[in-house]
């Protein structure tokens, strides 16, 4: 990959109009890129050029026969001979056809089911290379991509590359040799009748690459306007209890319908390129045809050619028209292939900008101190903007720390960078002394685990959210996550209990369920760092408890943090953190803080006593 | 136990084999991809569609009619050239004559072809784009339940992969009119020009109808068995990239990876299986044209030696056998589009069908802006699944300008009120009352304009902070979205992002904090400017200290609206005129702050347990509270 595109995740140029800029030279190397994925099954690709060769070879054969047919069924053929002798050549003819048609047919399908095959072999190679990279990209990169244009890339656009060695390298191989072919026997017949009967060759080759190259280009286009098409619909389903709650459907329709009307004028105007083009093609192919008849018709009178040559040169022109119309189809599936392997390409490539350092050790826990040491941080989106500023703090094993502050101050950052979701921009964080970055991702992420704030539930069964983590939990272990997460009751009152599946991101829970499920699927992996992201912003304050009794059981073998803005949640924490604007402006237990008078001491007071004296006090 | 797994968790075992509770891709039944072949329901819903376009439909049969005309009469023009303009010393006049009739026939073809496409594509696309607007109005008045149970992406492969089926559908229809014509004009041609040559040459053709019976039902199941690995493929691609961040938080990648793996693979022999079939059929085409020409050759020849047969007959016999099976080799292929599209139709329709179970009365009247702004519920009972009630016989009146506040223990049912305030959804018994109207008799959308909610979850959508916050009220003016956005606290965050209120929100306000996000939906409410106000958990992931500054902005702003406010934090809600509080669904106690904390009941408990010290509080009522508060 070239580097000037792509310096670490997040930044995947997925402009359409960039890669449409960029050259040809680049064009060529992601072809040549395919072609040797394609090499990578030598077999197949054998078997399918192969085929194609001697499949052209018979198809060109064919017109060839004809004409001699009909010489022959004339009497020419045999030089006026006894009808039984020219019977007997028509006899032969006739067989030859027959083979010559057989083995075309058996070549053609060689040819295009091992062309396939093998584009579907690259297809798949692709689909799972692009699979495993977006589930390991990092998450500074998802922030910056839209997910609808990441599936258009994982599908469309690597649809565009599987159908490159069909469409465009084997059709090519073929349509050269058919028309390279086709041209010499004809002009090598006669050169005034071939001149003529090429003559739509070039017309039509170069009108169909054109109208292919400005159909792509409108193609681009469409599909361009077709992503937005789908983002308004796609959003709109997704927050239709907004689009409800503010009885916007008008809204929605209106913007639905100015998307609309855009891609349908485009399209529109699809319709009339191609259009325009099939008809002069066909056009164009009629007139040499004419031209043909009217010269060779001439011809055949004065005696210089026969009815035959003249049938296999008609013939010729019918075989050759199909491919030669093709030659666009092919022009643009060069053209396809190049941008959407840009694409397609440009994501396979990417750094992952969190990832092992080489020969990284495995995390080994022994006194599993955590420790933030200096830390600053600003998100690649904004680099400008630190949203950690020098921040330490340690915590020992079987100690909590609790973290609170206004929106945006930070603490979900906090959370994020200790299971590397993001690396630090400055400073270290440490596990037992161990920089975090020294150690395999893997053992660090199931050291460490957060309940995030807006969680994500899959569209399954609630056991299998439950052990999403660990696929080979046994049921008492389900049950035993969901009863300390206080999630067991409910879930046994439900018609189906633990086979209950909960609607797309958990739509038939409450808002409380879900994050209780949340929790329940990080307690069932007994971490060594357990972190809850305003996890129980949305449960009771009685629920809660009993929640947080049932996690004193183990909290002594790890560390545990705790973000929330209700203080009941976090005033036993063994210290408090108040986060504001990236610092930490104060902390201490919860009775060092409400002596220290502060910001922690005015929270306090809000939530304890009604009124606004709590801001003087 | 837990030692032992934390060494193997989320690995595929070494045998190979897969973790039992792994699934990667929504489990959902799999829909049918073929239909009937004809189902006249379908195909009467989908002539709605197409019936404001059947003059030009119309047409385009016409100009296709008359395509096929020309390209049965150009072999028979070359014929008559052959026979009556070729021999040696042959007829001029003749030879001239066909290539007059040649050049009006290629122009009359031009011409039928430019109007056939040209009318064919567009009215394809109107007919798509039609379709899918009537889906997309209908989905935005179809019940929530039903939303609720359907995934987006299903509704988006409606919207799009069966809409564009249909298109398909369309397009070939009106080509196979053409096709059966063609095979239809080239049998007649053929046995007009020489009966006994026609009668054999044709009989290649039921050769090849009897190979298809025996090749469509196996060939359509591997297509089918194709389309449908795709499709989970794809689906499970999606899931990954929506839920990436819960898959790397619980490190599930490479459990993942396998999974997906066994579907692309499953997915690649499918393929490869219908790649197979698909191409068998090559061959026998072509040995079958193979074998018809071998006859026209060899009988027709001899015929032609003996003087019984035109040479040129002969000629157009061999061009008609190459043009012969494409018709039938393309309406076989249309058989397939046509089955599939019946599927997508049939889809489409259950989707046009679904019944919207909340409408507009006739009758029902606009609720006005000046109405009190009163809501009051009426022995509501309420459940998603009616056997399963979420509320039970519950009753309250919210008093013109009062705010209230509905608290209990999670599940207990507060959203559900909300939700029914607004008419997402009908009650089973009871009635909720708005501005003194049954919600019933109300329109939706006056309803809509006069209740402004913020709902538990904030939804953001893709552009700039201003089009957030102004939503749907597009008339507001910049000031007001951002006075709005000072009300609640998020003036300066939004000034410090690049470019301030026309800072681009990434998917679902991504690049925000949660709580930011939920600001700004606050925002959006107060945009909104409605007499009553709902909020739900508006607060929950804002501290307290902000959360003092917005009320303290708020209680201007609020004067003579109602509130509606559930909180898990009782002391956003202390100050609310009355409180409620449900549990289980039931209206289990409500007053104001001091009676309820008097009473000594599940408020004062829960209460007690948010502020007091634990320690300080007995064991047994945490227990008892605790017991109390599980649902
Ligand atoms: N869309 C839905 N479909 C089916 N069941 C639902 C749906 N929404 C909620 N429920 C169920 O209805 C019950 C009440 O849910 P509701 O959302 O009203 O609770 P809540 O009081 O708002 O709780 P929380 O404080 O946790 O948000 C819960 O048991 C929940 O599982
Ligand atoms: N993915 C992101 N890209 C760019 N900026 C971000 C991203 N996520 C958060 N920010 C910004 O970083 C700052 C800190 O966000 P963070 O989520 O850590 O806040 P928080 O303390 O968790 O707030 P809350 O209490 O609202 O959850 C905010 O200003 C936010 O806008
Ligand atoms: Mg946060
Ligand atoms: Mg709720």
């Amino acid at each position: 990959m070239t580097t000037d595109t792509v310096t670490g995740d997040g930044k995947l140029s997925a402009s359409r109009a960039h890669v449409r800029a960029a050259g040809w030279g680049k064009g060529l190397s992601i072809l040549t890129r395919i072609t040797v994925m394609a090499l990578r099954h030598p077999w197949q690709t054998g078997l399918a050029i192969g085929a194609t060769f001697i499949a052209s070879g018979f198809q060109l054969m064919i017109p060839l026969l004809l004409g001699r047919a009909i010489d022959e069924a004339q009497g020419i053929g045999a030089g006026g001979s006894a009808a039984s002798v020219a019977q007997d050549a028509l006899l032969v003819t006739a067989l030859l056809l027959l083979a010559v048609s057989v083995l075309r047919g058996f070549f053609t399908m060689v040819q295009n089911y091992y062309s396939e095959a093998v584009g579907h072999h690259i297809g798949y190679e692709l689909r799972l290379a692009c699979y495993e990279k977006i589930q390991r990209l990092s998450f500074s990169f998802h922030d910056s991509m839209h997910s609808g244009d990441l599936i258009t890339i994982g599908l469309l656009d690597l649809e565009g590359v599987r159908m490159y060695f069909s469409t465009a390298l084997v059709r090519m191989i073929f349509l050269s040799v058919l028309i390279g072919i086709g041209a010499y026997l004809l002009l090598s017949t006669d050169v005034v009748l071939g001149l003529l009967a090429l003559s739509f060759v070039p017309f039509v080759g170069w009108r169909s690459s054109v109208t292919q190259l400005k159909l792509r280009a409108t193609w681009l286009d469409l599909q361009e306007r077709l992503a937005v098409l789908t983002r308004v619909m796609e959003e709109n389903l997704g927050g239709i209890r907004v689009v409800r709650a503010f009885s916007a459907q008008d809204h929605e329709m209106s913007k639905f319908e100015t998307a609309s009307r855009s891609a349908l004028s485009l399209a529109h105007q699809r319709v009339g390129i191609r259009v325009a083009n099939t008809s002069a093609m066909t056009f164009s192919f009629f007139g040499a045809m004419g031209l043909v008849l009217w010269v060779g018709g001439t011809k055949v009178m004065a005696g210089e050619i026969t009815v035959g040559t003249l049938a296999s040169f008609l013939t010729f022109m019918t075989i050759l028209q199909m491919p030669v119309r093709q030659l666009g189809l092919m022009v643009n599936a060069f053209a396809r292939a190049s941008t959407c392997g840009a694409r397609l390409f440009g994501l396979l490539d990417l750094d992952i900008a969190v990832k092992d350092a080489p020969q990284a050790p495995d995390l080994t826990l022994r006194d599993g101190t955590l420790r933030f040491e200096n830390v600053g941080f600003s998100y690649p989106a904004a680099p400008d903007n630190a949203v950690l500023t020098d921040l330490s703090f340690e915590v020992r094993r079987g100690e909590t720390i609790g973290i609170v502050g206004p929106p945006g101050s930070g603490k979900s950052t906090i959370a994020h960078l200790i299971p590397r979701f993001y690396d630090t921009t400055a400073g270290r964080i440490t596990l037992d002394g161990k920089d975090i970055r020294d150690v395999t991702l893997r053992s660090l992420r199931r050291a460490v685990v957060v309940v995030q704030q807006d969680s994500f539930l899959f569209t399954t069964t609630i056991e299998n959210n439950i052990a999403y983590g660990d696929p080979w939990a046994k049921e008492t272990q389900i049950a035993r996550a969901s009863e300390s997460a206080q999630l067991h009751n409910y879930v046994l009152g439900l018609p189906a209990s633990y086979g209950t599946v909960v609607g797309e991101r958990g739509v038939s829970l409450s808002g409380g369920q879900k994050q209780r499920l949340s929790i329940a699927r990080a307690v069932m992996l007994k971490p060594a760092v357990m972190v809850f992201d305003d996890s129980t912003a949305a449960i009771d304050a009685a629920t809660e408890q009993r929640i947080r009794s049932a996690m004193r059981l183990n909290a002594g073998e790890r560390v545990t943090i705790i973000v929330a803005h209700r203080l009941g949640s976090l005033m036993h924490a063994d210290r408090i953190l108040f986060v504001e604007e990236g610092r930490i402006v104060e902390q201490g237990t919860h009775a060092e803080l409400l002596a220290r008078n502060g910001r922690y001491r005015a929270l306090y007071d809000l939530q304890i006593r009604p009124g606004d004296d709590a801001l003087t006090g | 136990m837990a030692e032992e797994l934390e060494t193997e968790r989320a690995d595929v075992r070494d045998d190979g084999r897969r973790p039992p509770r792994a699934v990667v891709g929504s489990h959902r039944i799999e829909e049918e991809i073929f239909g009937k072949v004809f189902d006249k329901n379908i195909v009467k819903r989908i002539w709605a569609f197409v019936r404001p376009y059947r003059a030009k439909v119309a047409l385009a049969v016409v100009a296709v009619l008359v395509f096929t005309a020309m390209q049965l009469a150009i072999p028979l023009i070359i014929r008559y050239a052959i026979d009556h303009g070729m021999q040696p010393g042959g007829d001029r006049s003749a030879l001239l004559a066909a290539l007059i009739a040649f050049g009006v026939a290629i122009i009359i073809n031009y011409g039928a072809s430019y109007a056939q496409e040209t009318l064919v594509g567009n009215v394809a696309e109107d007919v798509l784009f039609d379709i899918r607007r009537a889906m997309f109005s209908h989905l935005q008045r179809v019940s929530l339940s039903f939303m609720d149970k359907t995934e987006v992406g299903r509704l988006m492969s409606r919207l799009q992969g069966d809409v564009n089926s249909m298109q398909e559908f369309l397009e070939t229809s009106v080509l196979s009119v053409g096709d059966i014509t063609l095979l239809l004009g080239i049998v007649v041609v053929m046995l007009y020009l020489d009966f006994g040559l026609g009668l054999l040459t044709l009989s290649a053709l039921p050769v090849l109808f009897i190979v298809r019976i025996f090749w469509l039902p196996r060939a359509r199941k591997s297509f089918m068995a194709a389309h449908e690995t795709n499709s989970v493929a794809s689906g499970a691609l999606a899931e990954a990239i929506h839920g990436v961040r819960a898959v790397q938080g619980m490190d599930r990648q490479s459990v993942n990876f396998t999974l997906f793996d066994d579907k692309a693979s499953a997915n690649l022999r499918t393929h490869l299986t219908a790649a197979r079939f698909a191409q068998v059929m090559v061959p026998i085409v072509d040995s079958l044209t193979g074998v018809a020409m071998a006859l026209v050759i060899v009988v027709g020849g001899a015929r032609v030696l003996g003087q019984a047969l035109d040479v040129g007959v002969m000629v157009a016999f061999l061009f008609y056998i190459q043009r012969f099976f494409d018709p039938i080799r393309s309406l076989t292929l249309q058989y397939s589009v046509m089955q599939r599209a019946m599927a997508s139709g049939q889809r489409l329709t259950d989707v046009l069908d679904v019944r919207v179970d909340i409408q507009d009365k006739p009758d029902a009247r606009a609720l006005s802006a000046d109405m009190d702004g009163s809501v009051e519920f009426r022995d509501v009972v309420f459940g998603y699944n009616p056997k399963h009630p979420v509320l039970k016989n519950v009753s309250f009146k919210v008093n013109p300008g009062e705010t209230v506040a509905l608290v209990g223990p999670t599940g207990s049912g507060k959203s559900s009120c909300m939700s029914l305030i607004h008419r997402f959804y009908e009650v089973q018994q009871g009635a909720v009352l708005v501005g003194g109207h049954d919600v019933r008799d109300l329109t939706q959308d006056s309803l809509g304009r006069q209740i402004a909610m913020v709902l538990q979850e904030p939804f953001l959508f893709t552009g700039t902070v201003l089009e957030n916050i102004r939503y749907h009220r597009t008339e507001a003016t910049r000031e007001q979205a951002i006075e709005a956005a000072k009300a609640v606290g998020a003036h300066d965050f939004i000034m410090r992002m690049p470019d301030g209120y026309d800072s681009i929100l990434g998917q679902r306000g991504g690049n925000l904090s949660l709580g930011q996000r939920q600001l700004i939906s606050f925002a959006r409410a107060l945009v909104a400017d409605a007499k009553i106000l709902v909020l739900d958990e508006a607060t929950a992931n804002i501290d307290s200290y902000t959360e003092m500054l917005i009320q303290k902005a708020l209680v201007k702003l609020l004067e003579g609206r109602t509130g509606l406010v559930i909180a898990h934090r009782l002391a956003t809600i202390r100050e609310a005129d009355r409180i409620i509080v449900l549990q289980n669904g039931e209206l289990i106690e409500s007053g104001n702050h001091a009676e309820l904390m008097r009473n000594g009941k599940l408020y004062s408990r829960l209460y007690n347990l948010n502020y007091a010290s634990f320690d300080d509080i007995p064991e047994q009522i945490i227990e008892q509270a605790a017991a109390e508060g599980a649902t």
